[in-house]
C-alpha cells in the first residue's frame, strides 16, 4: 500500500457526506421527480436530465454526451426503467472520470507543484496536503513561491506553522523559480519526504504568468530532474465552463497531474469536473469541503458518482 | 471559446436566410443556438430558458427587412434585450453622507479584499475622498495583513484590532474611529462565507444591522458556473444588498453569471474588477457586459457609428474592393479620412468581431495618421496602386518627400501589407456579412 493511501486510509466519511448532502439531495430530488411514475425513460426524462446535469455545471458538450449514450441503449434495449437508467447514468459518468493512477512514492523528495486562477484555494490545499503528510510521520518542506499577493507569505506560513512543515521563503517580489529552487535545496538537504510548492494565482489567458510556471518547472529541474512529480491543478467548484480554458491552458503550461476540486462544501456542485477529466484526460485527486485543515479528501470516483445516483434516494 | 457563438449563430442563421417573416419554425433553431450560447457562457438554466422565450416572442412576426439578414434582425433583438437586462445603464454609488459606510461580502476567494482596496484608492484619486479600509475578517489566515499591506501600498489607513476575534466588536470601534478622524467613507472587508453556512450568515446579517451600511455590495467571481444564482439570491436574502461587484474580468470568461444576477435578483452591477493592481477597476457597462456574454464584440455600435459616418457610395465600392482583393494605397487613403471621422480606429476595428485580437498587433494610433498620410501623399498613383513596386530607390524618394524615413516608410509598407491580410481575413463568411450588413443599413438610412 503506498504511504498515500495509509495517509487517507481514515478518510472522514462524515465530512464527504456532509458536503456532498445538498449536490446530492438536489440532484436526487430532482431525478427522482424526473423520473416518478415512470416506468421508461421518455423523451421528457431525458430532459429533465438534461437539466440537472447542466444545473450542475456538467456543460453543454458533456451532457449531450451522456444523453447521447443514455439514448442510444435505450433505442438498443426499447426499454429502460428508473432501476436501470440509474445505474447506466452512474457507469457512463464513471467512464468519463478519470481514476487518479497508484503513484510510486519512492522518491525523496517527492515534489508537489500547485497551480490555479485567482482565489480558488491553491494555498489553503497546501495547508491541507501538509498536515495529512505531517500526521503521517512525513517530513513536509513548503515552498512559498507565491511572492506576489499581498501577504500570501504570511498566509502560507501561519498554514505551516498548524502543520509543523517547514517553510522556505524569500521576500516580497522575489523571483518564484529561485523559491522553488531554494525549497527543493532544502529539502534535500532536510531529507524531506515531500515538497509542496505553493503558486501565485494566475489567470490562463495570461501568457507571462503561464511561461512563469513552465519556467519554476524548468529551475526545480536543474536539481531534481523528474520535478514537479505532481503538478495539481486547483479548480473551484464554483467555476462553471471557464474551467475548461483554466485547464486547456495550464496543462499547456505545465504537466499537470492531477485536480483538485475545492469549496464542494457550498451548493456548487463542481460538475464541470467531469467534462475536463475526460477531455484532458486528468484523473481528479482530491476535493475540497471546508476551511479546516481537515477538510480535504482524496477523491473517490465511486463515493463521488454514488453520493450523486444513490440508490436507496430513487423512489 | 469566443468566436463560438459567432459560428453557431452564422450556422443557425443559415437557416432563417432568404424567408421574409420570423416564424415560429424558422426561428426554432437559431434559438436553440442562443439558449446553446448562453449555456456555454454559464447563464443559469433558468434564465436561459426564460429569456429565449423572450426572444422568440419579440421576433416571431417581425418582418425581415429586404436589407437586412433575419440571423442580424435576431442579433440586435437578443443584444438590446440582454442590454436591458443588465440594467440598461450604469447606476453609481451615493456617497454624499458623512460618513458613507460600504459592507463587502461574498464567497471565499471572490475578490473582496482587493476590491475594498480598489474602492478605497478610487474614491481617494478620482473622488477626493479619505476612505478608511476596516480589516473585519478574523477567520482566513493572515486576511488582516493582506488588507494592510494593500492599505500600505494606496496610503489609505487601515481600521484593524489585531487582538479581537469578533467582527462586531471591530466594526462598531471602527466606525467610532472613522468618525473621530473625519474619515467620510469607511469601507469594511469581511470574511468570504458560503450561502449555506448559517453561523456566517448570521453574523454577517449582524454586523449589517449594527452598522447600518449605506451600501452593501456582493461581490462575485466572474467565473463562476450554475450556482451565482443561488448564492446571489441567498446574500440578498440577508443583506438586501444595494449593488453587485463583478470580479476577474480580465479573464476570458464570457461571464453569463452576470445575466443570471441579475435577472434573479434584479440588483444593478456596480463595478468591474479586472486585474490584481488596485488600478484594475472600472464602474460597470451594461452593453460591454451583454457584448461579453454573446462574444461577439461592439457589433450594433459598429453598425450604428457605421451608419452616422460613413459614405454610403465609398463603403460600397470598399466593400466591392476588398471582395476583389485590390485593396490599394488610395483606398487606404480614404478609408484612413472615414475613420478619422468615425473616432479611433483600433477601437473601431477592435468592435468588429474576431478582429479584436488580429488589431491588437498592429499599431494604429491616431497621431500616426498625419505621418500616413504624408507617406501616402509622396506616393505616385503607380506606387499606390501597386505597392509591391516599392524599391529601395523609391523608398528613399518617398522618406524625402514625406520629411519621414526610409524606416517609418518600411513600417508603413508592412503595416499596409497586414492591413490587406487582415482584410482578406474579413473574406470570412462573418467578415463579408459585416460588411454588407453595414453597406445595407447605409442604404437603409437613405430610402
Ligand atoms: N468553503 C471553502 N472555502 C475554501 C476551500 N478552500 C479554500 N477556501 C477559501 O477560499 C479562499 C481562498 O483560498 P486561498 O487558499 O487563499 O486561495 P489561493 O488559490 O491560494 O488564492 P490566491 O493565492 O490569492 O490566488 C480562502 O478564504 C479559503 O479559506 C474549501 O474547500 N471550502
Ligand atoms: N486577475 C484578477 N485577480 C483578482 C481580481 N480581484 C481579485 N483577484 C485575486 O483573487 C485572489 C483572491 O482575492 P481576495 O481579494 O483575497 O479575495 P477575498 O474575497 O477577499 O478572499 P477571502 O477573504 O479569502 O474570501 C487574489 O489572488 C487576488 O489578487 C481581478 O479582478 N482579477
Ligand atoms: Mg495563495
Ligand atoms: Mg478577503
Amino acid at each position: 500500500m503506498s504511504w498515500f493511501k495509509k495517509i487517507f486510509s481514515s478518510e472522514k466519511k462524515e465530512i464527504l457526506d456532509k458536503g456532498l448532502q445538498r449536490t446530492k439531495n438536489s440532484f436526487f430530488s430532482k431525478i427522482g421527480r424526473a423520473i416518478a411514475g415512470k416506468t421508461k425513460v421518455d423523451e421528457e426524462v431525458l430532459d429533465r436530465l438534461e437539466e440537472v446535469l447542466i444545473s450542475s455545471d456538467v456543460g453543454v458538450n458533456t451532457t449531450l454526451k451522456i444523453i447521447n449514450q443514455i439514448e442510444e441503449r435505450v433505442a438498443r434495449d426499447k426499454y429502460m426503467n428508473v432501476q436501470e437508467l440509474h445505474s447506466i447514468l452512474r457507469e457512463e459518468i464513471g467512464v468519463l472520470l478519470k481514476e487518479p493512477k497508484e503513484e510510486m512514492q519512492s522518491v525523496q523528495p517527492w515534489v508537489i507543484m500547485v497551480v490555479g486562477v485567482n482565489g480558488v484555494g491553491k494555498t489553503t490545499t497546501i495547508g491541507k496536503l501538509a498536515h495529512r503528510f505531517e500526521n503521517s510521520g512525513k517530513k513536509v518542506t513548503i515552498g512559498a513561491a507565491d511572492t506576489f499577493r499581498a501577504a500570501a507569505v504570511e498566509q502560507l506560513s501561519r498554514w505551516a506553522e498548524k502543520s509543523n512543515a517547514e517553510l522556505i521563503k524569500q521576500g516580497q517580489g522575489a523571483d518564484p523559480a529561485s523559491v522553488a529552487f531554494d525549497a527543493l535545496q532544502a529539502a534535500i538537504a532536510r531529507q524531506s519526504d515531500v515538497v509542496l510548492i505553493d503558486t501565485a494565482g494566475r489567470l490562463h489567458n495570461k501568457i507571462n504568468l503561464m511561461n512563469e510556471l513552465s519556467k519554476i518547472q524548468r529551475v526545480m529541474k536543474k536539481l531534481i530532474p523528474e520535478a514537479p512529480h505532481e503538478v495539481l491543478l486547483i479548480l473551484d467548484g464554483s467555476t462553471g465552463q471557464n474551467a475548461f480554458e483554466q485547464a486547456r491552458a495550464f496543462k499547456f503550461a505545465t504537466r499537470i497531474s492531477g485536480l483538485t476540486v475545492t469549496k464542494l462544501d457550498g451548493t456548487a456542485k463542481g460538475g464541470m469536473v467531469i467534462g475536463i477529466s475526460d477531455q484532458f484526460q486528468i484523473p481528479v485527486k482530491y476535493i475540497g469541503l471546508g476551511e479546516g485543515i481537515e477538510d480535504l479528501l482524496p477523491f473517490d470516483k465511486d463515493a463521488f458518482i454514488a453520493s450523486f445516483f444513490d440508490n436507496s434516494s430513487i423512489a | 471559446m469566443f468566436d463560438n457563438l459567432q459560428e453557431q449563430l452564422d450556422r443557425a442563421f443559415h437557416i432563417l436566410k432568404g424567408r421574409g417573416k420570423i416564424t415560429e419554425i424558422n426561428i426554432a433553431e437559431t434559438l436553440k443556438e442562443v439558449r446553446r450560447a448562453l449555456l456555454n457562457a454559464d447563464v443559469n438554466f433558468k434564465v436561459a430558458k426564460e429569456f429565449t422565450n423572450k426572444i422568440k416572442e419579440k421576433s416571431l412576426g417581425q418582418k425581415v427587412l429586404t436589407s437586412l439578414q433575419p440571423g442580424q434582425l435576431i442579433i440586435k433583438i437578443v443584444h438590446d434585450e440582454l442590454v436591458q437586462l443588465m440594467g440598461g445603464q450604469n447606476v453609481g454609488i451615493d456617497f454624499s453622507k458623512t460618513p458613507t459606510v460600504v459592507l463587502i461580502a461574498g464567497l471565499q476567494g471572490s475578490g473582496k479584499t482587493t476590491f475594498s482596496g480598489k474602492l478605497a484608492h478610487f474614491l481617494e484619486s478620482k473622488k477626493h475622498k479619505k476612505p478608511l479600509l476596516v480589516a473585519a475578517d478574523v477567520y482566513r489566515p493572515a486576511a488582516i495583513e493582506q488588507l494592510k499591506v494593500l492599505g500600505g501600498q494606496i496610503q489609505v489607513p487601515v481600521f484593524t484590532l489585531e487582538e479581537s476575534k469578533n467582527p462586531l466588536e471591530i466594526t462598531e470601534k471602527a466606525l467610532d474611529y472613522g468618525r473621530v478622524h473625519f474619515h467620510d467613507v469607511v469601507i469594511v472587508d469581511t470574511a468570504g462565507r458560503l450561502a449555506v453556512d448559517e453561523v456566517m450568515m448570521k453574523e454577517i446579517k449582524a454586523i449589517h444591522e449594527q452598522i447600518h451600511p449605506d451600501e452593501t455590495l456582493f461581490v462575485v467571481d466572474a467565473m463562476t458556473g450554475q450556482d451565482a444564482v443561488n448564492t446571489a439570491k441567498a446574500f440578498n436574502e440577508s443583506l438586501n444588498y444595494q449593488g453587485i461587484v463583478l470580479t476577474k474580468l480580465d479573464g476570458d470568461t464570457r461571464g453569463g453569471a452576470a445575466l443570471s444576477i441579475r435577472s434573479v435578483v434584479n440588483k444593478p452591477i456596480k463595478f468591474i474588477s479586472n486585474g490584481e493592481k488596485l488600478q484594475a477597476i472600472d464602474i460597470f457597462y451594461p452593453e460591454r457586459m451583454a457584448n461579453r456574454i454573446l462574444g461577439m464584440g461592439d457589433v450594433v455600435s459598429l453598425v450604428e457609428k457605421a451608419c452616422e459616418q460613413f459614405d454610403e457610395e465609398q463603403a460600397k465600392k470598399l466593400y466591392k474592393k476588398i471582395a476583389k482583393n485590390n485593396f490599394s494605397f488610395d483606398d487606404f487613403l480614404k478609408q484612413i479620412q472615414q475613420i478619422k471621422k468615425m473616432g479611433n480606429m483600433k477601437d473601431l476595428l477592435g468592435m468588429i468581431p474576431g478582429l479584436g485580437k488580429m488589431t491588437k498587433n498592429i499599431d494604429l494610433k491616431e497621431d500616426t495618421f498625419k505621418q500616413t498620410e504624408a507617406i501616402i501623399y509622396s506616393m505616385t498613383l503607380k506606387e499606390r496602386k501597386y505597392p509591391k513596386i516599392i524599391d529601395m530607390g523609391r523608398k528613399k524618394r518617398i522618406a524625402k518627400g514625406s520629411g519621414t524615413s526610409i524606416k517609418e516608410v518600411e513600417r508603413l509598407l508592412k503595416q499596409f501589407g497586414q492591413m490587406s491580410q487582415l482584410m482578406r481575413q474579413m473574406q470570412t463568411p462573418f467578415g463579408r456579412e459585416m460588411l454588407k450588413t453595414m453597406t445595407a443599413h447605409m442604404g437603409n438610412n437613405k430610402t
